[in-house]
C-alpha cells in the first residue's frame, strides 16, 4: 500500500532530502534498508534493473556494496562505510558511486520515525560543496529537466 | 554514458526552437530551407542551432553537399531519457516496491 508520496526539498546548501512514509512500523523500514535480502527486494529494482550484488557490514567502520545490473549488461555499483547506526531510528554511510555522475563522497543520514504504526523515513544526502549538489538537483529533479524530459518521451514515442 | 554528452544533450534541449527543430526531425529528416520554414528565423540562425544539436550528437547531417539533410539519432535521446527518468524515478519506484515488501513482512509479523 502506497502511503505517501515522495518529498524532495534543500534543507541546507550542501543538502537535498527526501521524505516518504510507509504504512509499517520502523523496525520493518529499518530491517529493509539494513538487510541484503530485503534490500534486494526494492532498492534500485526496477525497469528490468535488479540489485544483483549486495553486500552489507552493518557496524560503524563497515563497508557495503550495491551493484544494480540493467538491460543489456549495463551496469551500475556504488559503496561507502556505515559511520552511526541507531536501530531502528538512524543510519549514517558515505556514498561514493564507481562511475562517478557527481564529484567526491557524499554521505547519507536516514532517519525513521514512527506515528501511529506508519514510519516516515528522511534521507538526506550531504555533499561536498553547494555547486555539486545544485548539479544533482539541475541533472534530475528541476523543472526545465522535467520538461525536457517530457519532450523526449513525447519525440521517443513519436519515433516508435 | 559520460557526464559530458549528457551536459551537452540538456544543453541542446534546452532550447525551444531546438526541441521544435527535433519534433519536425522526428517525422524525417529535412533540409536547412525546410527546417527554417516554420519558424521566424534566417538560415543561418537554424544552421547554428542545427550545429548545437550535431554537435551533441543528437542530429547527422548528409553529405549531399547542397541539401544536407538533418536527420534525427535517437541513442542519445534515448540514453538522456533512461538516465533521468532512472534518477527521478529511481527512489520512487524503489519505495513502491518497498511498501509492497513491508505488507509481506507485516502478515508474516502478524502470523508469528
Amino acid at each position: 500500500m502506497n502511503t505517501g508520496t515522495l518529498q524532495v526539498t534543500t534543507p541546507s546548501e550542501r543538502e537535498i532530502a527526501m521524505t516518504r512514509t510507509f504504512d509499517a512500523p520502523r523496525s520493518l523500514v529499518f530491517d529493509a534498508w539494513t538487510k541484503p535480502e530485503l534490500l534486494k527486494r526494492w532498492l534500485g529494482v526496477r525497469n528490468g534493473w535488479s540489485l544483483a550484488v549486495c553486500e552489507v557490514d552493518l557496524r560503524v567502520g563497515g563497508a557495503y556494496r550495491f551493484v544494480w545490473r540493467g538491460p543489456d549488461g549495463a551496469e551500475m555499483a556504488m559503496g561507502g562505510v556505515y559511520r552511526e547506526i541507531v536501530a531502528p531510528e538512524r543510519l549514517v554511510s558515505t556514498e561514493k558511486f564507481d562511475d562517478p555522475w557527481y564529484a567526491g563522497e557524499a554521505l547519507d543520514t536516514i532517519v525513521l520515525v514512527e506515528e501511529d504504526g506508519k514510519t516516515t523515513a528522511t534521507t538526506t544526502v550531504l555533499y561536498e560543496s553547494q555547486e555539486i549538489r545544485d548539479a544533482v538537483l539541475e541533472s534530475g529533479m528541476a523543472r526545465g529537466v522535467a520538461e525536457s524530459y517530457d519532450v523526449l518521451a513525447e519525440l521517443l514515442a513519436s519515433m516508435a | 554514458m559520460t557526464p559530458d554528452r549528457l551536459d551537452s544533450t540538456f544543453a541542446a534541449l534546452a532550447d525551444p526552437t531546438r526541441r521544435a527543430i527535433l519534433a519536425r526531425l522526428a517525422s524525417g529528416e529535412a533540409s536547412v530551407t525546410e527546417l527554417a520554414k516554420p519558424f521566424a528565423m534566417s538560415q543561418p540562425a537554424i544552421s547554428k542551432h542545427l550545429k548545437v544539436l550535431e554537435r551533441a550528437g543528437l542530429i547527422t547531417r548528409g553529405r549531399d553537399a547542397q541539401r544536407r539533410p538533418a536527420r534525427l539519432e535517437a541513442a542519445p535521446l534515448a540514453e538522456a531519457t533512461e538516465w533521468l527518468g532512472g534518477y527521478r524515478r529511481f527512489w520512487e519506484d524503489s519505495f513502491a516496491h518497498l511498501d509492497d515488501l513491508l505488507d509481506e513482512l507485516k502478515t508474516k509479523e502478524a502470523r508469528t
